[in-house]
């Protein structure tokens, strides 16, 4: 009896050796240059740490250098699939410390073309999480509409990914004839598309089990890590600064009508109809992050034509920016505005008598977001760390800086 | 002006460690003394009716002016800020926190100055006072795992600091 006793103890004292592996820089699934060390046992993930800073390109200090006009070119190569809420946010910074407000046409402009970029990025980032989980089509599903957004903003600005289009007082020109008739076509285009992706994701059933009840973060979690946006919204937590922000942000969105996209009483905004909730999906885990984007997308598409009505039938013209050498008052002003990725808040700091402030910050929103991980991470499998960096939609610009 | 009942409050609660508040300001401040800090925020955020139970962002400002002739004109005594950004999801109500260090600790160049860490009260602190230790250079008391972030671990200096000095070579790379 007594030897058996000590022959189970044997067996239960039988472990496989840990095993640390790196995962990254280059791996395809962290889009972009993020490197993670997990610690493993056999298939199972024991611990993560992830090393960034592979893309730091000392924004902040090249923001001491030069005036907030010539930033904004910066800015976009901070979230680079996100350039124009980039330089939207840093815009509005700019003009909360000068106190100054743009017209209304402009106002109408920069919703427009700050949700266009917002369904842009999404596209990007779900058709990424496809590549990520093993699906290849709706990748190039997404990348065909993505590519109308550009040559949208191509025409409008003359670049495809780097705007420095919305700057500090309004934007750099008003957009070219014939815009709006194109814009309006691609929506009435983009419509059926959304529904095609939902039939290629969103009710796909191995995308479901690949995603469903993985990588579950609890609200309380998200919000003491500071998560935001879809993360945020993901765990259900009914916040987004379009509507629950600083004044001087919402005010960009008065007299629009949206619903945020959170799960509110256990169900989704209804103003549309959306495929039902699979059983297996926990409130908090991937495929509700996965879902919140989904929803935001048919949300921007509505906030479009509202502004492309508003914006046609608005009087007046869409402003100057101010001078490239504008003197900065004393005084500091932060602002965060919702951008695709979460909360981008920017601070500047001026002495006054300058035109170059003492001090640029930013506020990343993936940056945030990505520290949750470590946390995550923890006793998933490894197959399942790709779908949770995934659902997180980070861009390394934008956390590197 | 509807900070007031909040800085009395403070007040009474926290005595010296309220050191001074600005309501004029953009974005209206208050200054909490290092040693008060992490009680101001355990209680901003625990307290029923504030609940600021977000930290947005973790900023450090160098007061500092390489240039002598500059300095003699400049408004201010050389010092480093922290600027704590809260938010508050129920109330959505913003509140600035700022915490005044000197540039170093007992005016030894060199030595970091010093603060207590805020990670204990909101976990996105552990990343962010990462951050500006290796971008500012503040020691954070008490932070779990203080390493640099975005630089490599064998950088030397802190780039956000206004007296900086690039280096000339790193690793057999030159940089200037």
């Amino acid at each position: 009896m007594s030897q058996l006793q000590s022959s189970q103890i044997i067996e239960l004292d039988v472990r496989t050796d840990e095993m640390l592996v790196n995962m990254g820089p280059q791996h395809p699934s962290t889009h972009g240059v993020l490197r993670l060390v997990l610690r493993t046992d056999g298939e199972v993930v024991s611990e993560v740490t992830p090393h960034i800073g592979y893309l730091h390109r000392c924004a902040e200090k090249i923001g001491e250098n030069l005036t907030p006009r010539q930033w904004v070119p910066y800015t976009d190569r901070m979230d680079y699939l996100a350039g124009m809420n980039m330089n939207l946010g840093w815009s509005l910074t700019v003009e909360k410390l000068l106190q100054l407000q743009v017209t209304e046409k402009c106002r109408h402009l920069r919703v427009m073309i700050a949700e266009l970029n917002r369904i842009a990025s999404h596209l990007l980032g779900l058709g990424a999480y496809g590549l990520d989980l093993g699906t290849f089509t709706p990748f190039f599903y997404c990348f065909r509409e993505r590519e109308k957004i550009l040559d949208l903003f191509e025409a409008a600005c003359g670049a495809r990914l780097t705007y420095s289009y919305i700057t500090v007082g309004g934007v750099t020109h008003d957009l070219p004839p014939g815009w709006l008739k194109k814009c309006e076509q691609f929506l009435r285009e983009f419509q059926p598309v959304v529904d095609e992706l939902h039939t290629l994701l969103t009710t796909n059933s191995i995308f479901i089990r690949r995603t469903a009840g993985i990588g579950v973060l609890p609200a309380e979690m998200a919000i003491d890590y500071g998560c935001t946006g879809p993360v945020l919204r993901g765990s259900g937590v009914d916040h987004d600064l379009r509507r629950d922000g600083e004044e001087f942000y919402t005010q960009m969105y008065d007299g629009y009508a949206f619903e945020v996209a959170v799960m509110k009483d256990g169900h989704y905004p209804r103003d549309h109809k959306y495929p039902p909730v699979p059983s297996q999906a926990v409130l908090g885990d991937c495929w509700h992050r996965f879902f919140v984007r989904m929803i935001e997308i048919q949300q921007s598409i509505d906030l479009v034509w509202q502004a492309l009505d508003k914006y046609s039938t608005t009087k007046g013209d869409v402003g100057s920016p101010i001078k490239l050498n504008q003197k900065l008052p004393k005084g500091e002003a932060y602002l965060e505005t919702e951008c695709p990725r979460g909360q981008m808040g920017f601070m500047i700091v001026s002495d006054g008598n300058s035109a170059i402030p003492r001090r640029v910050r930013a506020r990343s929103s993936s940056f945030c977001n990505l520290s949750v991980v470590e946390e995550l991470c923890q006793g998933v499998l490894i197959a399942d760390v790709p779908a949770i960096i995934g659902s997180l939609d980070i861009v390394m610009g934008e956390i590197d800086r | 002006m509807a900070e007031h009942p909040l800085i009395k409050k403070l007040q009474e609660k926290f005595g010296d460690g309220i050191t001074g508040y600005c309501l004029e300001a953009i974005d209206p401040w208050i200054e909490v003394a290092p040693e008060a800090l992490v009680d101001v925020c355990r209680y901003l955020k625990e307290e029923p009716s504030l609940q600021f139970n977000m930290l947005n962002c973790i900023t450090a400002v160098d007061y500092y002016e390489p240039d002598p002739k500059k300095a003699a004109k400049a408004s201010f005594e050389p010092h480093l800020e922290l600027i704590y950004h809260l938010w508050s999801i129920p109330n959505k109500r913003s509140l600035v926190l700022k915490v005044k260090l000197p540039r170093w600790k007992e005016d030894q160049v060199g030595q970091l100055p010093e603060v207590p860490s805020v990670s204990g009260v909101w976990r996105t602190a552990l990343w962010h006072e990462r951050e500006v230790y290796d971008l500012s250079g503040v020691r954070f008391v008490g932070h779990p795992d203080l390493r640099r972030i975005l630089l490599p671990e064998d950088w030397e200096g802190h780039p956000l600091r206004k007296d900086y000095q690039f280096p000339v070579e790193y690793h057999g790379i030159r940089c200037q």
